[in-house]
């Protein structure tokens, strides 16, 4: 049974009003205060490596070993998705989101084999953000080469 | 003559549910209903190597469990209805592996249980079979493997979402007047009012539900207090709302009676199922588990179960189309 245009339309209005939405402002407050702990973390980090002496490239690296190398581990253990649940965009956001959206299919695809399970899943999430986030990174960097 | 009344409600006189059995998992069995269930499974896997192998499990052992609790063999059901969540419904085709029976695979989403319990019934009263059985299943991770995100990626899910029922459910039905009998069932007609939205599946199949009620009281001419129990699959909180509004339109008003599977299924408060069950196995476990004793204990008289699906296809969903749901009515009668 096709409705009509209209017909949908006064029904998802029903919808709209009917469903409840999200906790927003809970939500920005966890995900500003917890994205934030891990940004401090992060440069917490920089610092140390700073006066350890590392050179500024190494103290990168290493900051985003841990930082990603800590959220796999976490993901592994099954702890990730629970502060997920509360953190919202303050823990997808941050690179060690980008790291539980590729440990997470994993896991998950290892039933299916290493190559077709594991290997063709592991960037069902992380992939579009790497496609975008390059095309993104050409046309800002072509910006800046030519107009900057 | 035609066993029929209006459009689309057939009538039976021999259709009884001899028998019926639920499985489910840990969370269901945590839930209210967990108490009536036949066996709860502690572990997701149910001892078994993957979530999609489980679900196979579930499904050949609440339909042992059926046949056995009929006091039957294998070899006395003359057709096996079933079908569950998985792709190409591999739990029931892998299920059926070891049950050497005459097998009809049905899909219908979540309504996939009033989808084989309306085929089983009509074979019956068709004269073509003494002894049917109707069986259906989900798992939760299975499910959201297949139509969502991975279980261990950090997102958070809205509040209109629902719990995909992890467990089975199965019945026996039979040619006799000795057990809760199926008086009639209302067919469904696939219904699409836009909704795109796969975290509001409840959204999406009240008006699918609405049609199927609507023309079940309008077919039997019956009165809404005819039934003591009106029990939608997995509408939840928010598709149950709607439905009531719905309905409400078209002149039909039901108040204590309009109750749903996955809403009885879990706690809301304790269990954080947003809201509520879904899942071929929601409204088949709720049937089979505690609908089916009530009717047998004649704590109630009559009931209509709902089971209500979202024929949701991922490919045309990505393409940008809408969700076009489908329920089905079936009215059971104590005896």
């Amino acid at each position: 049974m096709q409705a009509t245009k209209k017909e949908q339309e006064q029904y998802l209005k029903k919808v709209d009003k009917l469903t409840p939405n999200s906790p927003l402002a809970k939500n920005c407050v966890w995900a500003f205060v917890s994205g934030g702990i891990i940004c401090t973390i992060g440069e917490a980090l920089f610092k140390l490596f700073s006066a350890m002496g590392f050179s500024q490239d190494n103290q990168a690296l290493l900051v985003n070993l841990i930082l990603i190398g800590s959220s796999a581990l976490l993901t592994g253990l099954g702890l990730y998705s629970s502060l997920g649940k509360r953190c919202g965009a303050g823990t997808i956001v941050p690179i060690t989101g980008f790291a539980n959206s590729m440990v997470s299919p994993s896991i998950e695809f290892k039933k299916e084999g290493f190559v077709l399970g594991l290997g063709a899943k592991m960037f069902s999430v992380a992939g579009p953000v790497i496609v975008y986030g390059l095309l993104t990174s050409i046309i800002v960097g072509t910006i800046h080469y030519f107009f900057m | 003559m035609l066993k029929k009344e209006g459009r689309s409600t057939a009538v039976f006189e021999n259709v009884e549910v001899l028998s019926a059995s639920a499985f489910g998992g840990k969370k269901e069995g945590d839930g209210p209903l967990g108490k009536y269930m036949d066996f709860i499974a502690e572990d997701a896997m149910f001892g078994e190597k993957s979530w999609e192998k489980a679900e196979t499990h579930f499904f050949t052992k609440a339909s042992r469990l059926a046949i056995e609790k009929a006091g039957l063999k294998a070899d006395d059901i003359d057709y096996v209805f079933g079908g569950d969540l998985l792709n190409q419904c591999g739990a029931s085709a892998y299920g059926m592996r070891e049950i050497d029976v005459p097998f009809f695979g049905v899909y219908g989403a979540c309504s996939t249980f009033g989808e084989a319990v309306s085929l089983a019934a009509m074979t019956i009263e068709g004269g073509f079979a003494k002894n049917t059985l109707c069986t259906a299943s989900s798992h939760f991770c299975a499910a959201e493997k297949q139509f969502r995100f991975p279980l261990e990626l950090g997102t958070q899910r809205p509040p209109s979402s629902t719990w995909t029922v992890t467990g089975a459910g199965s019945c026996v039905l039979a040619n006799g007047n000795g057990k809760p009998k199926i008086r009639r069932i209302t067919t469904g007609r696939v219904v699409d009012m836009g909704v795109k939205d796969a975290a509001n599946m409840g959204a999406a199949m009240a008006p699918a539900a609405a049609q199927a009620i609507y023309s079940h009281f309008s077919d039997t001419g019956l009165d809404t207090d005819y039934y003591d129990i009106i029990a939608t699959g997995d509408l939840g909180e928010v598709g149950r709302e709607l439905l009531r509004r719905l309905l409400f339109e078209k002149g039909i008003k039901i108040d204590s009676s309009l109750t749903d599977c996955g809403i009885e299924m879990f706690d809301k408060s304790s269990q954080d199922t947003h809201s509520g069950g879904s899942g071929c196995a929601c409204s088949a476990v709720a049937f089979c588990a505690y609908f089916y004793k009530l009717l047998c204990d004649k704590s109630i008289k009559r009931m209509l179960l709902v089971p209500t699906g979202a024929l949701m296809n991922t490919t045309a969903s990505q393409q940008g189309e809408s969700i076009p749901s489908v329920a089905h009515a079936v009215a059971f009668e104590a005896r």
